[in-house]
């Protein structure tokens, strides 16, 4: 029981982590219909800066102003390059055949990956736990359930992030406007929208949630390398088909669910099968439901 | 009295195939002009090409004195010409709500509460089902809803492509009727494609026939609906 606790809430800080991930390529693949596989590179990105950040503050200022600076920062810079992505990787491609942009976004990966590689060395790179401690949920029999402060943060951080994106996506003109061009590119047009301009900030929205989830995941296991985004990246798209591409909710709900898969598996069976785990339930799921859990299979009257 | 809009020898291609040809139309201020033609004669090639959507490949599109041809469809639009597409082209995981003010997106948010009671007016269905998801509407709720869109714009130019497709009678009357009485009491300027010629040419000051990409005829509606050729052609069976 204790066991299980913790396992719960190490997949679930984990799970909100890949959800956060998983929104991006689902945004992108609701807009322009490409997987963007670049998308993961920009969340290990998002780490390095915040470990840039963090390392430079240190000393300087307060924890949670240093903490404020390196998400803002963060999220700033990969702003940055999901729009400069975008337009040099995938904008010039729009209209070309359907598997162009893949090939195209392969090689941007493969390219951020070596820039950090070469910009900021192979190996990795570690900072100090800046949230050290936690409070003991539960005590059975010697087994201690921890729930870490760092752990709790994520949550809460996660939770804000994710609520403030709901609103701008469900309530302001700019998400009408996104859901528009995702639904009818050119009626949307027809109507004063700008879809360049909308797809532009649809990849800014979608890489600074993944600044967010790349400084949390820097905090929350201390040490990262250029490689972390391959690994990450792949979980978070499985999250995103697992839940439905396309669908924002199934992408944070697929994010969860892996999470926990791999809490889970680690902690009964073994962690050396967990991606094993994680990719057979992907597969059951898909079979009974060919558009993920929360994707969209109603007809529509056209 | 000034055109609104003018085609001026306008000429556009699907890849290798031309779909107009050198076609010239003009829509003056406070009129509704409609375009008749068979299927596949071009008629939505003409509304799209004049949101640049395709590209006019020769001659010019002006609206108001000014060359539009080149510009992208959403400056277009903001400039004041509204459509209602072939197809109606609804935001089907949207409510009706959401899709009015993806209607007003172009124009000053303080307007919008008077240009609801407007379109509610015109359309009182549309008040009735102002959350439901516009997917889920029926045929003609659609088209009412896509009407609705364009005319929350306020728009200076309204094109409307077949709004009678696939409608009950009852229902066309009452759309053609929304469009007479927007065009006599705020003077709105209306591009109408229709298939059903007979009730288009009676609403019309002006129409123009397209064959194959290629005006044949224009007049007013009255003299086009005289014309023994139109008759055979656009109006067998209607009375
Ligand atoms: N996207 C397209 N690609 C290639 N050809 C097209 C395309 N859209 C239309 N066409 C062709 O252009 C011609 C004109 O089509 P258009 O849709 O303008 O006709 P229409 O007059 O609106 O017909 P209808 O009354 O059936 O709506 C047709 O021959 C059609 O097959
Ligand atoms: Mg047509």
């Amino acid at each position: 029981m204790a066991y299980a606790l913790q396992q719960l809430i190490n997949g679930l800080t984990l799970g909100m982590i890949y959800g956060l991930i998983a929104i991006g390529y689902t945004m992108v693949y609701g807009i322009i219909g490409m997987i963007n596989f670049a998308h993961g590179d920009v969340f290990m990105i998002g780490a390095f800066v915040g470990i840039i950040v963090l390392t430079a503050l240190t000393g300087l200022t307060s924890v949670p102003l240093g903490l404020l600076v390196a998400f803002i920062a963060s999220a700033i810079i990969c702003g940055v390059y999901g729009f400069s992505i975008e337009r040099v990787a995938y904008r010039p491609l729009r209209g070309s055949f359907r598997l162009a942009p893949l090939i195209s976004a392969i090689g941007m990966s493969i390219v951020l990956e070596n820039y950090v590689q070469v910009s900021q060395g192979a190996l990795e790179r570690a900072i100090p736990s800046l949230i050290p401690g936690g409070v003991t949920l539960m005590n059975q029999g010697g087994f201690v359930v921890q729930l870490s402060w760092m752990q709790l943060a994520i949550v809460i951080v996660t939770i804000a992030v994710l609520a403030g994106f709901t609103y701008l996506v469900t309530k302001t003109p700019l998400g009408r406007a996104m859901r528009a061009v995702e639904q009818d590119a050119k009626m949307a047009a027809l109507l004063g929208i700008d879809t360049d301009r909308t797809i532009s900030l649809t990849f800014i929205i979608g890489s600074a949630l993944a600044a967010f989830a790349g400084v949390m995941f820097l905090l929350y296991y201390g040490v990262i390398d250029f490689y972390i985004g391959f690994n990450a990246g792949i979980k978070a798209f499985t999250a995103a088909v697992l839940g439905g591409i396309g669908s924002l909710p199934g992408a944070v709900l697929g994010g969860l669910l892996i999470g926990l898969i791999e809490a889970f598996w680690s902690g009964y069976a073994t962690v050396a099968y967990k991606d094993a785990a994680v990719y057979s339930i992907l597969a059951i799921v898909l079979m009974f439901m060919p558009s993920g859990l929360l994707g969209r299979h109603e007809v529509e009257k056209v | 009295m000034s055109n609104v809009l003018e085609l001026d020898r306008v000429s556009s291609f699907y890849g290798p195939i031309q779909a107009l040809r050198e076609v010239s139309i003009e829509v003056p201020e406070n009129q509704i002009v409609t375009l008749i033609g068979a299927n596949g004669a071009g008629k939505s090639t003409l509304m799209m090409t004049i949101f640049g959507d395709p590209r006019a490949r020769s001659g010019r599109v002006m609206y108001y004195g000014e060359d539009i041809t080149g510009l992208p469809a959403y400056q277009i639009a903001r400039k004041g010409i509204a459509q209602s597409p072939e197809g109606r082209r609804v935001f089907p995981r949207m409510s009706v709500e959401e899709n009015l003010l993806m209607g007003a997106q172009v124009v000053d948010y303080r307007d919008y509460a008077a240009n609801l009671r407007k379109i509610f007016t015109l359309f009182p269905r549309l008040e009735e089902r102002f959350g439901q998801r516009a997917g889920t509407l029926s045929g003609g709720e659609q088209q009412m809803l896509a009407i609705a869109r364009a005319l929350m714009s306020m728009p200076k130019l309204l094109l409307l492509d077949e709004p009678s497709l696939g409608l009950a009678p009852l229902v066309i009357k009452q759309i053609f009727g929304a469009i007479r009485e927007l065009n006599r009491e705020t003077g709105l300027t209306v591009l109408l494609v229709e298939q059903n010629a007979n009730q288009a040419l009676r609403l019309a000051q002006r129409a123009y026939v397209l064959v194959n990409g290629q005006l044949t005829m224009q007049g007013t509606g009255a003299e086009l609906l005289a014309k023994p050729e139109i008759r055979a052609a656009y109006l067998e069976g209607a009375h």
